[in-house]
């Protein structure tokens, strides 16, 4: 985060472009290729996340002043496993067939990288309108990814998208196997680093 | 006690439902430390001994306090307190105890306590409803699986760094075209063991 403060709308945009979780940071990399062998699961986990981080950021940033700084870390577990179990519970009851499917990884959002690390870089040191929006950015840019990954999946993996069939004929099978996954996400990583070291003059995503 | 189930747990675990190429959980740590041979086996070894300790230490929290008390709901926050504890204390153990190991392995356990896997086994084991020995099973088994995965992708990685990658897809997107392939090659163990 840079030193002079960013306006509101600055930082929703960062969270969704220039810091985008998944393809700028390459962090919590598993549900990018868990659960985008179609657009409804990813947009579902998607949603989840959003909720999630926005909830958990909120909540840091008011109880910054009162979290002693030695005991920060369980407390932002806690407080991240607190809305990952309600947002569990919520998809559990009314969102069945889809739980069914990404239930795992719903629950697995509880050791994301991403939401801890905006908890203690931003929404610990920065007051609870702008961590708001921090959390909605991030939240969106990893939603927007995830939709970017399972849209190539879904159409060239199966001519279909949200289930609905486009294409006819043979699909390539491969992009919804686990393989098609890393293939894809590999592929479109490549891709954004190329249009940002051609047209903006970037150095790339960090490698890891 | 049935022995063969419990191999067949493990070798299910291990490659066929291998955590990292058909579940796709503990990327972050996946390709973060495959960078070198050394870390990749220091990394396999805590690894596995932490998940099978955590996944012992959560069936039994889990078995003997939070059914009877129908408190079953609330197990990830009860989980991910338990890997978090232990692997904080492992920490402090490690470090008065024998220091020589720590040195080696005490940055890799630092990074476990946010890893997936760690987190997906206790929760998987309970909702299955493993008894301890299969649990036991499933947690050793994911962690060879695990390793496995890291070596591989280390040993690659490894001669990866002489290679002439074309520029944008330098770093993570090449490692991720090199998982996928792998994950191909794993594919071919699906239909060894159906259980």
């Amino acid at each position: 985060m840079s030193l002079k403060p960013k306006s509101n709308r600055e930082l929703i945009k960062n969270g969704m472009f220039g810091e985008n979780t998944i393809f700028r940071m390459a962090i919590s990399l598993c549900p990018s290729i868990a659960v985008t062998n179609g657009m409804k699961n990813g947009l579902a986990l998607g949603i989840a996340v959003v909720f999630v981080q926005t909830m958990v950021n909120a909540t840091v940033s008011l109880m910054r002043n009162f979290i002693h700084p030695k005991i920060r870390i369980p407390i932002f577990m806690l407080i991240i496993a607190g809305y990952v179990t309600i947002i569990d519970l919520l998809m559990a009851t009314y969102a069945r067939p889809i739980y069914k499917e990404i239930g795992l990884y719903i629950q697995i959002i509880v050791a994301f990288a991403s939401i801890f690390a905006r908890a203690e870089v931003f929404a610990n040191k920065n007051k609870v309108w702008p961590s708001i929006c921090d959390g909605l950015g991030m939240g969106i840019g990893f939603l927007l990814a995830m939709l970017v990954i399972s849209f190539f999946r879904e159409l060239l993996g199966k001519g279909e998208l949200f289930g609905y069939s486009l294409i006819a004929g043979n699909p390539l099978l491969i992009m919804i196997l686990p393989a098609g996954g890393f293939l894809a996400v590999g592929l479109l990583m490549g891709f954004f680093n190329w249009i940002d070291m051609r047209f903006f003059g970037g150095k790339g995503a960090s490698g890891v | 006690m049935d022995w063969t189930k419990l191999f067949e747990l493990v070798v299910s675990s291990a490659l066929i439902n291998n955590f990292v190429f058909t579940m796709f959980l503990g990327l972050c740590i996946f390709f973060g430390v495959s960078k070198k041979m050394e870390t990749a086996v220091g990394m396999s070894i805590t690894f596995t001994m932490v998940m099978v300790v955590s996944a012992a230490l959560s069936w039994v929290v889990y078995q003997f306090i939070m059914k009877p008390l129908d408190l079953t709901f609330l197990k990830i926050i009860v989980f991910i307190g338990i890997v978090a504890a232990f692997v904080q204390s492992a920490d402090t153990i490690m470090k008065k105890v024998s220091p020589s190991l720590y040195y080696k392995l005490g940055v890799y356990l630092a990074l476990i306590t946010t890893n997936c896997i760690i987190i997906a086994v206790p929760l998987k084991n309970a909702g299955e409803h493993y008894n301890f020995f299969e649990s036991m099973a499933f947690a050793l088994g994911s962690g060879i699986g695990f390793g496995l995965a890291l070596i591989i992708m280390a040993s690659i990685r490894e001669k990866l760094e002489v290679a002439d990658v074309p520029a944008p897809f330098r770093g993570l997107p090449i490692s991720f075209i090199i998982a996928g392939l792998i994950a191909l090659a794993f594919t071919g163990f699906s239909g060894l063991i159906t259980l």
